[in-house]
């Protein structure tokens, strides 16, 4: 295993020199039977899949527990998880594939954003749209 | 008191415009299911262009962010009762 993961990250170092990196985001739903930990030891080792394909990590974000809008496999809630990196394009493929054998997640959904859309998450993350205002508001509720 | 009806006002709202030109947006973003809940209908379906007014470089943005929000159970493929 371990010559295997050297064998591929000499591969990507070819690539590095071939290729270039482009930015992405990826949401996934984890299922919510897990316990906490568990949880995180899941979000931990697909953050730990992109750092070893020399991803940058620019932004991980939880959503938390979620009702979901229909049942996937006959679970109606699930546990949202965001992260926004920078990688080479073929580090997706090796991230998707471990997501399919993972039977902890549910759905995964990976973009690659263009540039209105990194400017976009930019004052996402700032806080400057709906969410952060609902947050504020549930903040000031309680 | 006469018979006639009153003439509706329907010069009011004629003009349909594209709210993303309009207001200068670039991206539109799958994660936020309430904001594209505009853009379906009770049953969840994308709303056409002729009634939302979106231009259609645009309205392409929107289903396509749409039909990500739905893969992600963000929005629902089918309903009855959405709004």
């Amino acid at each position: 295993m371990k010559n295997y993961l050297v064998l591929q990250t000499k591969i990507l170092n070819n690539y590095k020199i071939l290729s270039f990196m482009k930015n992405y985001e990826t949401v996934f739903i984890l299922n919510p039977v897990l316990s906490e930990e568990q949880m995180k030891d899941t979000v931990a080792k697909f953050v730990q899949v992109l750092k070893d394909g020399e991803a940058n990590i620019i932004n991980e974000e939880q959503w938390g527990l979620k009702k979901l809008a229909y049942p996937i496999q006959h679970k109606s809630t699930g546990f949202y998880n965001l992260v926004e990196f920078e990688a080479n394009p073929e580090l997706v493929d090796k991230l998707e594939t471990e997501f399919r054998r993972d039977e902890a997640i549910m759905r995964f959904l990976t973009v690659s954003l263009d540039k209105h859309a990194i400017e976009y998450n930019e004052k996402r993350r700032k806080g400057a749209f709906r969410k952060d205002k609902k947050k504020a508001k549930e903040e000031a509720a309680s | 008191m006469t018979l006639m009806n009153e003439p509706v006002n329907r010069n009011e709202n004629k003009n349909k415009y594209c709210r993303f030109k309009k207001n200068g947006i670039k991206y539109i973003d799958y994660k936020d299911p309430d904001f594209l809940l505009k853009f379906v209908n009770e049953q969840g379906k994308i709303l056409p262009r002729r009634i939302t007014g979106t231009s259609l470089k645009f309205q392409k943005k929107v289903s396509q962010a749409v039909k990500r929000a739905r893969h992600l159970a963000l929005l629902p493929y089918v309903t009855d009762s959405l709004k």
